[in-house]
């Protein structure tokens, strides 16, 4: 056997449930292969934005399993996403995804 | 019996109810699964706003509860940790805090470079590793710092996790303090920081490194991890490499460990401030609203579980039942676990297991017979040996970090 043949690919298949439970040695080299992203960004004014956005660093689940949050928690939310991870939206489309966010999970 | 008065550091009632039936029925099976019963098609709905979930099987795992796909993290069903003290590799949850998660691990290249203030940099192999220094093994648990934030209330944002943010495993590797005797650390060293290969999609964002000061990094105990209960990490657990820091939140378990830096400061990188960070008094705890100092987050407070029926389950009236579960904490150990039937009422001893040393999950089981038709509402209360015990009330701090109330699962009895 080839080394690049011991290399260990693990593909999932299509529903997601099913995956090789196999374990590298740390002899060894190792690649897996995730599955795919299904989460989705919920239909609502700006949602272009926030997918365009927020999906460079994250899936939009990060989003949906929070509690309702009110509109003072998204925005310490995203402008923690501009100021201290660097997302390259401007303060007025922080605004809009803020819009967008509570329209998706949101309370008073 | 009377009910523990303290918080912390109370003494325990003396156990009334010591008589065990060791032949007793063990709760389980999917018709006493209760309200959190697990399906892999529809997933599941745990018990927060938001709860909804859906399982995946992930490389490397079995199917699990996914809270996220990117980066990818996933909760351990509770009825998992009734299968065993250890935590099966393929069942351990995955946290993953930058979405750059390498997912190709070429372990015969990988090195872990030490360096910064010490006399002589090193670059080691895994088989560097294993081959020139002593290796040793221990059972420790990993908790994430923010395990059962989801329970807090009034609630947090950050990750919703329930109490399935853990896992106990063996551990093998090699002390760093003998890697770092290598080096040979330098006097006006402070702290010793750690990164993974993991990076951010953006260099913006700040790259996930944490720092022990140096006396920690020091410990006999805190190890470079390659293997977990006797097979390699999963790539999704940190292949091929770990920091193992027993005791302590799994914030500071860097995976995928390729850099170790001795500073001559206090690190102050996103991870290490404001993030990871308790307020500074004893509980750990403010009100809402409130500011106060903070410290980063630490050791690992008293906690303990029913594992072997879930809330919401119906059990046989006036049928005795064994009720199993475990106990852990920041590495004292476990000196004994509590248990009562009627919401803390009245509390007996329970049987312990197997001591696999301090860092370990501890189980415990005792016997409980419902004596009629009804509700109810069972707990644990575990304390360590230097008498440090869980809460009544949950502590609350914004961030939703360790939280190590006592539990209750209420069962119906028919």
């Amino acid at each position: 056997m080839t080394r690049s043949t011991k290399n260990l690919i693990l593909a999932l298949s299509a529903v997601g449930l099913a995956a090789c439970a196999t374990t590298g040695n740390t002899d060894e080299a190792v690649s897996v292969k995730l599955p795919a992203e299904t989460a989705q960004f919920k239909p609502g004014p700006n949602a272009e934005l926030a997918r365009t956005y927020c999906t460079i660093c994250h899936t939009p689940d990060y989003i949906y399993m929070q509690p309702p949050l009110t509109r003072a928690v998204w925005t310490i939310e995203v402008n923690k996403m501009r100021k201290v991870f660097g997302a390259p939206f401007d303060e007025a489309q922080a605004q809009k995804i803020v819009d967008y966010l509570m329209t998706q999970n949101g309370r008073p | 019996m009377r009910k523990p008065q303290d918080l912390r550091g109370a003494r325990a009632p003396s156990a009334g109810r010591r008589k065990l039936l060791s032949a007793g029925m063990a709760i389980g099976g999917a018709a006493l699964a209760g309200r959190a019963a697990l399906s892999a098609a529809e997933g599941v709905m745990l018990p927060i706003a938001n709860g909804q979930r859906g399982f995946a099987a992930y490389p490397q795992k079995r199917p699990l509860i996914v809270m996220t796909q990117r980066p990818v993290q996933l909760e351990t069903p509770m009825p998992i940790f009734n299968e065993g003290v250890f935590t099966p590799n393929d069942a351990f949850f995955v946290r993953w805090h930058i979405s750059g998660v390498p997912t190709s691990v070429d372990a015969t290249k990988h090195r872990i470079n030490v360096h910064g203030l010490v006399k002589q940099p090193l670059s080691l192999s895994v088989a560097d590793l294993r081959n020139h220094y002593e290796q040793i093994e221990f059972a420790a648990v990993c908790q994430c710092s923010g395990n059962s934030r989801g329970l807090f209330e009034p609630r947090v944002a950050g990750g919703e996790w329930t109490n399935g943010a853990m896992g106990n495993a063996m551990w093998k590797g090699v002390r760093l303090r003998d890697i770092l005797a290598k080096a040979g650390v330098q006097t006006g060293a402070l702290q010793v920081r750690f990164n993974g290969l993991d990076t951010g999609p953006m260099t913006t964002v700040p790259d996930l490194i944490k720092a022990l000061d140096v006396d920690q990094a020091l410990r006999e105990d805190v190890i470079v991890a390659y293997e977990m209960n006797g097979q390699p990490l999963p790539v999704l657990n940190g292949f091929p490499v770990r920091l193992v820091v027993p005791g302590w939140y799994a914030t500071y378990w860097v995976k995928m460990l390729h850099d170790v830096e001795v500073i001559g400061s206090v690190d102050n990188n996103f991870w290490m401030n404001p993030a990871y960070r308790i307020p500074d008094n004893a509980c750990a705890c403010i009100e809402p609203g409130q500011k106060t100092k903070t410290i980063p987050i630490n050791r690992m407070d008293v906690r303990s579980f029913i594992t072997s029926v879930q809330d919401g389950a119906r059990v046989p009236v006036r049928q005795r039942v064994t009720v199993q579960g475990i106990a852990f904490d920041g590495g004292y150990g476990i000196k004994k676990v509590l248990f009562s039937p009627d919401g803390g009422r009245s509390w007996s001893e329970t049987r312990l297991g197997r001591d696999h040393g301090n860092y370990s999950f501890r189980q415990w089981e005792t016997a409980f017979e419902p004596p009629r038709p009804g509700t109810y509402d069972l707990q644990v209360l575990a304390f360590n040996t230097i008498g440090e015990s869980q809460r009544f009330t949950p502590r609350w701090n914004p961030a939703g970090y360790m939280r190590n109330v006592v539990e209750t699962v209420r069962v119906h009895a028919a």
